[in-house]
């Protein structure tokens, strides 16, 4: 099942089928090891709810939803 | 000499192998073209010294922030003889990504695998032979914590031969499309071109600047993705590497950070435990009453002083203490325990009062003149220990803010508060160098650098002076503790706080505007890394404060120096340049000065009402523009010629100011509520006007080109209107109504003019200027 990153919920893995966005977010993106094939969970989220935290390439990386609905992520 | 750089992510040991290399040889420079601040020192261990040079941490040699630019920049034009990539052997994948970008550049690389201690602890097995022969350099396994390794890194680095050319990894992925590339790079005669051509095809907007490379990537790339192949492959490789390299072993268990996490990023106990660590850093630097061990409020005040217990007593309005005993023990002690920040500060205090008086001590019975015991003992020994006093604050300050960024606690910061920024436009990022400007805004400053987004980054060096700094906070005490004891009213504690909390409120309204206005932009990506929580390392933040301690030293020792003798000069000369006594300072040149720029703060409240002797609001203020120390040191030693104050006041000068309001008062007739109005008004633009020297020299090299100017006026503005409002308000109630119909029009308009309602671009330029500008 396909899923943006945004619409996780706390404790669900997935592998990044794409990465959408704006060039410079993109770009960091990239940067920071959000690649398409690249697996990820969703750890935690910040107590107003956003913005979130996954680990990804064994480290831990935290985003805004608003980034994170770049992500689009096969369920796993 | 041979010069290496280092270079690798944040969080992987930079420093500490840094600082393990260079030890106490390290110094601080300035990069090429930029006054950012550059680490550099010589590594003397081996045959022949090296001189090791700290790129900053970085994740990628994107143009993201200015400190990717930084490292790229040197890198290709300063030419090292090689470069030390360090490398978090615990994050090897995203660690090994920027590896992959340095190999491609034509300079020598030696990889440095560090943690590796960390990795055999959980389980795991990595190669560095392995990792050596798959990359095609040097691979050597260290330790920086421990030490272990690094000679024999530093034998293999000076082993290096003298030029590489670049490889990339991206072999068998888009050879032609990088061959084709490189070629049109050849042809330019830049260095490197292959680094040059992977970027190009990277859709770097660096390389895009070059001349016909935009139509050269569109040929390329013929509407393909190549950002996303680069990426997608640098990742791959990096796996596949792995696969030989690492040997993962079971399944990870829930580590230390994790458990620390869920309970410092609690949905419900993360911002109050934030609340409470902030209190607590402030009370360890600032609280005279240690864990309020003496009452929260006055009326609960239990403790003796020592006049209470006969072991001091007042004379001509100064304390004496018994003997030298009981002077050492009120460093600690007089009424209230003192927090560690305070009693570092009176020892300081009481060991500089005894040099200087000392001193003059020895000047007048050596038989010096008048005006030369004067200048030595008042002018220059009274300037710079005023500002040597507060350097422990300042250094207790900043060692509480490095171990909480050390631990990885600020990162965490950011994650819990980004929501909330965001509202004004700023991503949870901008909140360190915001409360880092408590203690000082130049380490604020140059902390901003951390900000990717340009816009960002210039709204926040602009308010970073109204989060009230160390140098800042005399001006507060002396002149609220001034109004309560002249005037018998108010609470010197509610006051500063009142202004410290003004700063901010000011701040808040500031960036909202400029981020509607002048500096409008989509809010800032936050993606960052948390880093895992670790102890801070001793080494590193006594490292970090002897740094932040010769920087201030050597401030003092120059700018407030030089300043303090000039504005001594030019209190005690008259304009035929006759030396003045105290009393006749009236003459003086910086009397005239002030008396002309009087006029200027007059809607301020500290302006022409205030008869013959106001001037001395308007130099003080200006004297402030050099170092905030030197408002309350002017504005003391002014006040002590003027108001004839007879006895020896205390240090923070409450006594001399009130002394000169009695004096103004009695001579101007302004009425008690409008001096007070006044007084805090003082405070208030003191707060908000331009910074020190020091901290608008940093503010210059880090905002974008062009912006400075714009800054400073934006500071004389803001102070300028923040003042007026606060002394009208105070004075006549009622105008209150004007400013809120002021700024409400402000905010109609801008929103108008935001929402495309409102397009005469004319109308709203003349209402800009009219209302808050920037």
């Amino acid at each position: 099942m396909k899923k943006l990153l945004s619409d996780f919920i706390i404790g669900e893995s997935g592998k990044i089928t794409a990465v959408n966005g704006e060039g410079k977010i993109r770009r960091r993106l990239f940067d920071m090891g959000v690649t398409p094939g690249a697996e990820l969970t969703l750890r935690k989220k910040a107590p107003l709810g956003d913005p979130i935290e996954v680990t990804i390439r064994g480290y831990e990386l935290t985003l805004r939803k608003t980034e994170a609905a770049c992500v689009e992520v096969e369920l796993i | 000499m041979k010069t290496f750089a280092l270079a690798g992510n944040p969080n992987c040991g930079k420093t500490t192998l840094f600082n393990a290399l260079t030890g106490a040889t390290a110094h601080v420079g300035n990069w090429p073209g930029v006054t950012v601040d550059k680490r550099e020192g010589i590594y003397k261990g081996g045959e022949k010294n090296i001189n090791i040079v700290d790129l900053p941490g970085i994740y990628s040699l994107s143009p993201y922030t200015p400190e990717e630019v930084i490292s790229r920049n040197y890198i290709l034009d300063e030419a090292p003889d090689g470069i030390i990539n360090i490398i978090d052997a615990t994050n090897l994948e995203r660690n090994l990504y920027l590896t992959t970008q340095l190999l491609e550049m034509d300079v020598p690389v030696i990889i440095a695998l560090n943690m590796m201690d960390e990795v055999e602890k959980l389980g795991d097995k990595l190669s560095a032979e392995a990792l050596e022969k798959q990359l095609g350099v040097p691979v050597v396994a260290i330790s920086a914590l421990k030490n272990k390794g690094i000679k024999k890194l530093m034998e293999r680095a000076a082993a290096l031969p003298a030029s590489r050319k670049g490889t990339t990894v991206l072999k068998g992925v888009l050879d032609k499309q990088i061959e084709t590339a490189c070629a049109f790079f050849e042809e330019t005669d830049v260095k490197s071109p292959l680094f040059h051509a992977v970027k190009l095809l990277e859709n770097d907007e660096i390389e895009l600047r070059h001349n016909g490379a935009p139509e050269k990537l569109r040929k390329i790339s013929a509407g393909e993705d190549l950002e996303a192949v680069i990426a997608d492959a640098r990742y791959k490789y990096i796996s596949a590497n792995l696969a030989s390299a690492k040997v993962k072993a079971g399944k990870e268990v829930a580590t230390k950070s994790d458990k620390i996490d869920r309970v410092l990023t609690h949905r419900i106990w993360a911002i109050p435990i934030f609340i409470v660590v902030l209190f607590f850093v402030f009370h360890f630097t600032f609280s005279e009453n240690l864990f309020f061990l003496n009452g929260f409020t006055e009326d609960m005040a239990w403790m003796p002083s020592l006049i209470d217990c006969g072991l001091a007593a007042e004379v001509d309005g100064a304390i004496e203490y018994n003997n030298f005993g009981v002077e050492l023990f009120a460093v600690i002690y007089d009424g209230a325990l003192y927090s560690p920040g305070v009693i570092l500060t009176n020892f300081l205090n009481l060991f500089l009062d005894h040099i200087s008086s000392g001193v003059v001590t020895l000047m007048e019975n050596g038989g010096a003149a008048e005006w030369a015991t004067g200048l030595i003992g008042d002018g220059i020994l009274g300037g710079i220990f005023a500002v040597l006093g507060f350097l422990p604050q300042i250094l207790t300050l900043f060692l509480f803010f490095s171990i909480l960024e050390d631990s990885g606690y600020m990162a965490r910061i950011a994650f819990v508060l980004d929501r909330i920024f965001r509202r004004f436009g700023l991503s949870g990022r901008a909140f360190m160098p915001m409360i880092m400007g408590f203690g000082c805004s130049v380490p604020a400053a140059v902390n901003t650098r951390t900000l990717s987004d340009e816009k960002e980054r210039t709204a926040t060096l602009r308010v970073i002076p109204f989060f009230s700094c160390g140098a800042k906070l005399p001006i507060l005490t002396a002149v609220a503790g001034g109004i309560v004891m002249a005037f018998g009213v108010g609470n010197a504690d509610v006051i500063t706080f009142s202004m410290y909390l003004l700063g901010i409120i000011t701040a808040i309204v500031c960036v909202l505007l400029m981020r509607n206005t002048t500096l409008k932009g989509e809010t800032p990506p936050f993606i960052m890394e948390l880093p895992a929580y670790h102890m801070p390392r001793f080494k590193n933040l006594m490292l970090h404060l002897w740094d932040k301690t010769k920087h201030f030293v050597k401030k003092a020792f120059t700018i407030i120096f030089a300043s303090t003798i000039i504005i001594w000069l030019f209190s005690h000369l008259s304009w035929n340049w006759h030396y003045l006594p105290d009393e006749d300072m009236q003459q003086s040149m910086l009397a005239s000065v002030g008396m002309f720029l009087q006029p200027v703060f007059t809607p301020l409240g500290f302006g022409s009402q205030l008869g013959q002797f106001g001037w001395v609001f308007a130099v003080a203020a200006i004297t402030g523009l050099v170092a905030k120390e030197n408002v309350i040191a002017t504005f003391t030693t002014l006040a002590i010629c003027i108001s004839a104050y007879a006895g020896v006041g205390t240090e923070e000068g409450i006594e001399e100011i009130a002394g000169l309001i009695n004096v103004i008062m009695a001579d101007s007739g302004i009425s008690q509520p409008q001096f007070i109005a006044a007084l805090i008004a003082f405070i208030a633009f003191n707060m908000t006007t331009i910074p020190c020297f020091a901290a608008c020299a940093t503010a210059k090299a880090e905002l974008p080109k062009g912006k400075f100017k714009w800054t400073l006026l934006f500071w004389i503005a803001v102070s300028y209107i923040v003042g007026a409002i606060i002394y009208t308000v105070g004075s006549w109630w009622w105008t209150l109504f004007i400013w809120l119909i002021a700024i409400a029009s402000v905010t109609v308009l801008v929103v108008l003019k935001n929402l495309g309602i409102l397009d005469i671009t004319k109308i709203f330029k003349r209402n800009k200027k009219d209302g808050k500008n920037k």
